[in-house]
């Protein structure tokens, strides 16, 4: 018995001693992410290829709830840092850059010549003139729509705002929501209200307006929810009972026309039994003639926290994963769009390809309301949204309270 | 030290066996009620630097409509809660009786308090979700126009407590049943002989009896009122445009949500909601200690 144990002791330790030999040979590359399980498999794939070309090198992939990665961040990046973590482009990132969390990633930046092949995204991923991570994926916003509610109100797709909002009063008398969205998780209306605003007064204004430098009360402001009371009637009502995934059902089953959504509810769309027959996809119109056209585009990106270990290795998998190629088959797998302009898309996807075509034709990329503007100010900003598409007659106190956030949340 | 022990071991040994709980209770309670007192001094995003801003969290509080809403709504919360208490002995009094199958029953009336409140809310949502759910189809049918009632303003708060309410009763109902046990029969045979029965019998002869009941039916009710927040978090998150809030709620999106990491403000409205728990549990202690010293 006691030599059995003994037996059995020896053979751990040579099994703990092996182990930890093999792990001497290659440099350990710890890797947070907080990936859902499509994202998951294209990014074990993507590890493979890394692994492939870096043979020393061993990636560690450490996967955490999307929600709970929010929380978690705040501790690890303090606490046990990785050498790599996800995070999102814009304001999102400012309170990591600021505290000195993150960082300074420009000679990735300079050595890969990524300023000219990521260009699109460089402005997004810039503070203080420094780049402070690479982006690896984005998708299009823009109107969703059933053809089939279209064909049954005797609408024509629109090219411009007013004739929009004309056939909103062909949906209505077919008993059709012109308009669908679920607020109760609330992002999905900043989505209208970003493309209100980028349409109305342009991107350099949305962004100073997100920025913190342009008042709620100012007229300009009013003019954007002006556009927006001209639909707000015809928006499913009850939205804020709604999440955006039963909205998407409405618009599936024909009881809705248009949705402001991103590109990642075409999945669900289609699992409700639409195709590309009758699933339809268009840019939001333009509503002041003139403005060049802008976009939302969310980005995902990729960090090196300061508490890294092995930064030289990771900045080697940040130049990796910004390559056109490695982009190209990654984006494939998520069924988004590569943020690198050399990249391709799949053809047989016509949404893919129309929202590359769109975002690499725009004017800028905005990232979403809640990334551009600071925490205070988006949660404020959205209720307020909410708020305006059940009570449009409060817009007046609605802005005053915005205005009185702004006055805090930008010190 | 063995001759210490020896002689002072009587006096020592109760110190002994309290102390890991109250050590633990030191750790988790104590200590941290101080800490959140602390951190409401500050500006703290949780990561960078904390910044000392005195009681200037507290004045952006007094202000705060957000902060007058969650506040009002914990009010009503607080009022409609305690109707747990009486519907609870409603139902305690009738099924305290002997008939086949009463175990069953009432294991039926107690099972909203074994489900989750998790469970509750999801349960309570899809009742009131507009569409599909019997209780929109149900106003629908007698007004003509569906009411979506998580998504209106007037009437969320009710809706959720509501939903609370439901596995609260049962849990009110338990403790009078257990307490009905416990009423002695020979007091109600003399009043019988007395000639007192219905209102009069349970108001001066079975009431009386249950006050233990009632006092810890009261005592759960009102903390569970105060505390509540999974129902609020699960059914609406503070919604619609913030009008479900309740403080409890408020502080968390100020301080862990995603678009929060307020720590500082988020701890002055803690501190509030501590301060207002106080005043009942500080009341309760107080009673049960009179209690216990008239006896």
């Amino acid at each position: 018995m006691v030599h059995k144990k003994a037996g059995a002791l020896a053979l751990m330790a040579a099994l703990l001693m092996s182990t930890s030999a093999m792990a001497q040979d290659k440099r350990e590359l710890k890797y947070f992410a907080d990936f859902d399980p499509i994202p998951l498999a294209a990014f074990e794939a993507l590890i493979v290829d890394f692994e492939a070309a870096n043979p020393e090198v061993d990636v560690v992939l450490q996967n955490f709830d999307h929600e709970g990665y929010k929380t978690a961040i705040r501790n690890f990046l303090t606490t046990d840092s990785p050498d790599l973590a996800n995070w999102y482009a814009g304001n999102r990132m400012a309170p990591f850059v600021n505290a000195g969390q993150f960082q300074d990633v420009s000679d990735v930046w300079e050595a890969n010549g990524l300023s000219d092949s990521l260009a699109s995204a460089k402005a997004s991923m810039t503070i203080d003139g420094k780049q402070w991570g690479v982006p690896y994926t984005y998708y299009q916003w823009g109107i969703y729509f059933n053809k089939d509610a279209y064909k049954a109100a005797g609408a024509e797709v629109p090219a411009t705002w007013d004739e929009f909002v004309a056939n909103c009063e062909k949906f209505k008398a077919a008993n059709i929501d012109c308009l669908t969205v679920g607020t109760k998780a609330l992002w999905p209306g900043a989505g209208i209200f970003d493309y209100m605003s980028l349409r109305t007064n342009g991107y350099e204004w949305h962004m100073d307006l997100t920025a913190g430098k342009i008042a709620w009360t100012d007229q300009k402001v009013k003019d954007v929810f002006a556009q927006w009371a001209r639909i707000q009637p015809f928006i499913t009502a009850n939205h804020a009972a709604l999440e955006w995934e039963d909205a998407a059902a409405l618009m599936v089953q024909g009881k809705a026309a248009n949705y402001v959504m991103g590109n990642f509810s075409v999945g669900n769309f289609k699992a409700g039994g639409m195709t590309n027959d009758t699933l339809g996809f268009m840019p939001f119109p333009e509503i002041t003639p003139g403005i060049p056209r802008s976009e939302d585009a969310p980005t995902d990106t990729i960090h090196i926290p300061t508490g890294a270990k092995n930064v030289a290795d990771a900045k080697l998998f940040l130049a990796f994963v910004a390559d056109a190629a490695v982009q190209t088959k990654l984006n494939t797998a998520l069924s988004q769009l590569p943020t690198n302009k050399n990249s391709t898309v799949p053809a047989d996807d016509p949404f893919l390809v129309a929202g590359f075509e769109m975002l690499s034709s725009a004017h800028a990329l905005a990232q979403f309301f809640d990334r551009d503007a600071p925490a205070e100010m988006a949660k404020a900003g959205m209720e307020g949204f909410q708020e305006f598409m059940v009570k449009p007659e409060n817009l007046d106190a609605i802005l005053e309270r915005l205005e009185a956030v702004r006055a805090k949340a930008y010190e | 030290m063995s001759t210490y022990w020896k002689a002072n071991q009587r006096r020592l040994a109760p110190w002994l066996f309290l102390a890991p709980g109250m050590i633990m209770f030191a750790i988790y309670v104590i200590i941290p009620i101080f800490q959140s007192m602390w951190i409401s001094f500050y500006d703290w995003d949780g990561l960078g630097e904390a910044v000392w801003i005195g009681t200037d969290n507290y004045v952006e509080l007094a202000d705060d409509p957000e902060f007058y809403t969650s506040f009002k709504n914990n009010i009503i919360w607080l009022v409609l809660y305690l109707l747990a208490v009486p519907a609870g002995l409603l139902i305690a009094i009738f099924l305290n009786q002997t008939v086949r199958g009463i175990r069953l029953y009432k294991s039926l009336f107690f099972f909203p308090f074994v489900i989750s409140q998790v469970v509750v809310g999801l349960i309570f949502t899809w009742f009131y979700a507009p569409g599909f759910g019997p209780i929109f189809k149900l106003t629908e049918l007698i007004f003509g126009q569906g009411t979506a009632i998580l998504a209106d303003d007037r009437f969320v708060t009710y809706g959720i407590i509501a939903a609370g309410l439901w596995p609260q009763i049962a849990y009110v109902m338990i403790l009078y049943l257990t307490g009905l046990n416990n009423v002695a029969p020979d007091q109600v045979e003399a009043a019988r002989l007395d000639g007192a029965k219905g209102w009069r019998m349970l108001w001066y002869v079975i009431l009386p009896q249950l006050r233990p009941a009632t006092f810890i039916a009261v005592v759960v009710t009102v903390i569970g009122a105060l505390r509540s927040f999974d129902l609020v978090s699960i059914m609406t998150a503070g919604g619609p445009y913030g009008s479900s809030r309740v403080l409890s709620y408020y502080m968390y999106e100020q301080a862990l949500s995603e678009y929060g990491y307020r720590m500082g403000y988020g701890a002055a409205i803690a501190v509030v909601l501590f301060g207002i728990m106080m005043v009942f549990i500080s009341g309760f202690i107080w009673k049960m200690w009179r209690d216990e010293t008239e006896r």
